[in-house]
């Protein structure tokens, strides 16, 4: 169970379990409790009962002192961004591997790359309040993957950015999945849901409904 | 450009602009604190010095005797008694110096019934009886007395201990109010950057992460108002120092600081902007135990 202060509760008698490698996406109404659920998988929040297992540890049972290392595991795309205003795209690329302890050296050239990966080579020095709202999705998606996350939650990463760039962020995650990565995406997007054969978490009244993935072909026929 | 450890803007915090005031006041105040308890040492440790071995004879005027008689009949009997090596009589022009700060330099000082003094040097490892020797002096010439400096001293010491303990609880309020300034300046940057540490934290940032920007903040401005400080401090020290020649004689040694002492003022900074970084990390370590 999981609420907000003393608030109602948001979501209450889920259960289920995400496969190592797995691909999900998240979808509901508004007001479903997707991030809610979401800020429960990154740590953010609490539940006030039940217990969540991520990597095989109970989350209730990890001392403090040991939820960055959890954490560092988990790449987590904002639905609001929460871009270091000061830090320009490179930096706040460059946070997750920053906090590791990774050396510098190491470190302009990777996020380079990816910034790059992600249509914005050339904003690499440019402060977020001087892009527009994709281009700072784009920079939450990379910080996001830059670490090479075990399991990576966004919650709508392609909610600002038009369908060229979706695609292509999408299949930037499928890389990951490929790679091991867990992937949860929530989304509104029923077309982009649409276009990959992934199961979804569906959120509805309180309830969680698994809705299996489409084959291929099927896809190809309900886009007609 | 890649900019490390400076992920919290804490530089444009207002606490970046009053804390070096704060950090500056503080070190003024403590380095005077310090240089005031090292001068009161070094100016007893040169009284005990121009005291050690040697003693005071004092043969006061007395209605209807040479006050000359009397102090030549002291001046023998100094001079005959074992483990005295000199014995010699202060001229007359050297006590009127002498009494002289304490009672102004328009002061017929001359026409005043001063005592006579002995200056006594004693010898190297005398094992001289100092209540044998007054009592023998009271009876060769009534009303002299022999003063060995030891109540003198004593009280010299405890006013250099009183002067001590005043600087080190100066010093210690100021660590006070420095930890209460930097915790309040830290408790204000956690509060206002609450976001980015939540963000921090969540792409996996120890606390210690975070501590270390707002103790390298805490240290760099309190470094930077505390040198201000102890220019401050060390201009103080120095007119105080140039103006003691236009105050005429003093009824104090002229001494100056050491070296050691020096180097110890010029520390004071760095001290503090240690202390700042110390109480910084806590308050964030205590801060940070409180957040999700």
């Amino acid at each position: 169970m999981a609420r907000y202060g003393r608030g109602p509760d948001v979501l209450s008698g889920l259960s289920f379990e995400l496969a190592p490698g797995s691909f999900h996406f998240l979808t509901g109404p508004s007001g479903a409790g997707k991030s809610t659920l979401l800020r429960l998988l990154y740590l953010a929040l609490k539940p006030v009962s039940g217990t969540i297992e991520l990597f095989e540890r109970d989350v209730a049972r990890i001392a403090r002192d040991e939820l960055p290392a959890l954490r560092r595991r988990i790449g987590v795309v904002f639905q609001d961004f929460r871009l270091i205003g000061h830090l320009s795209a490179l930096d706040n690329v460059a946070l997750p591997l920053r906090v590791a302890g990774a050396k510098e050296g190491q470190i302009r050239d990777h996020v380079a790359e990816l910034l790059a990966w992600v249509g914005l080579a050339d904003h690499v020095n440019d402060l977020p309040t001087t892009l527009s709202g994709g281009q700072q999705q784009r920079i939450a998606i990379a910080r996001a993957v830059i670490g090479r996350p075990s399991l990576l939650l966004a919650d709508e990463p392609t909610g600002n950015v038009d369908d060229r760039i979706a695609l292509r962020l999408m299949y930037l995650f499928e890389e990951l999945n490929k790679m091991g990565t867990t992937v949860v995406i929530a989304t509104h997007n029923d077309g982009l849901v649409a276009r990959f054969p992934h199961p979804q978490l569906h959120l509805e009244g309180g309830r969680l409904f698994r809705v299996p993935g489409r084959p291929r072909a099927e896809r190809a026929r309900a886009r007609g | 450009m890649v900019r490390t450890g400076r992920d919290l803007p804490l530089a444009g915090d207002a606490s970046a602009r009053f804390l070096p005031w704060v950090a500056g006041a503080m070190v003024f105040l403590a380095a005077l604190a310090l240089a005031g308890a090292m001068l009161a040492q070094t100016v007893a440790a040169r009284w005990q010095q121009d005291l050690a071995g040697s003693l005071t004879v004092e043969v006061p005027p007395r209605t209807g005797e040479v006050i000359a008689e009397r102090e030549q009949a002291a001046l023998a009997l100094l001079k005959e008694t074992k483990g005295i090596a000199d014995a010699a009589i202060v001229p007359r022009a050297r006590l009127e110096r002498l009494v002289e700060p304490w009672l102004g330099a328009g002061a017929h000082v001359a026409e005043l019934p001063l005592p006579s003094l002995i200056e006594v040097r004693l010898a190297e490892n005398a094992a001289l009886n100092f209540g044998e020797l007054d009592k023998k002096l009271s009876e060769a010439v009534p009303g002299a007395k022999l003063d060995d400096h030891a109540l003198w001293l004593a009280g010299v010491g405890a006013v250099v201990r009183a002067v001590e303990a005043v600087a080190l609880a100066v010093v210690a309020l100021i660590a006070v109010l420095c930890a209460v300034a930097v915790g309040f300046a830290v408790r204000t940057g956690l509060a206002i950057h609450r976001d980015v540490v939540e963000v921090l934290h969540l792409i996996g940032a120890r606390n210690s992460y975070i501590a270390r920007q707002f103790a390298g903040h805490a240290f760099r401005t309190t470094l930077k108002g505390g040198v201000i400080g102890l220019a401050a401090a060390v201009s103080l020290v120095a007119a105080l120092a140039e103006g003691r020649g236009a105050l005429g004689p003093l009824p104090l040694p002229e001494v100056r600081l050491t070296a050691m002492a020096w180097t110890a003022i010029a520390a004071v900074p760095v001290a503090a902007a240690v202390f700042a970084l110390l109480a910084a990390l806590a308050t964030v370590h205590r801060q940070l135990k409180r957040m999700p």
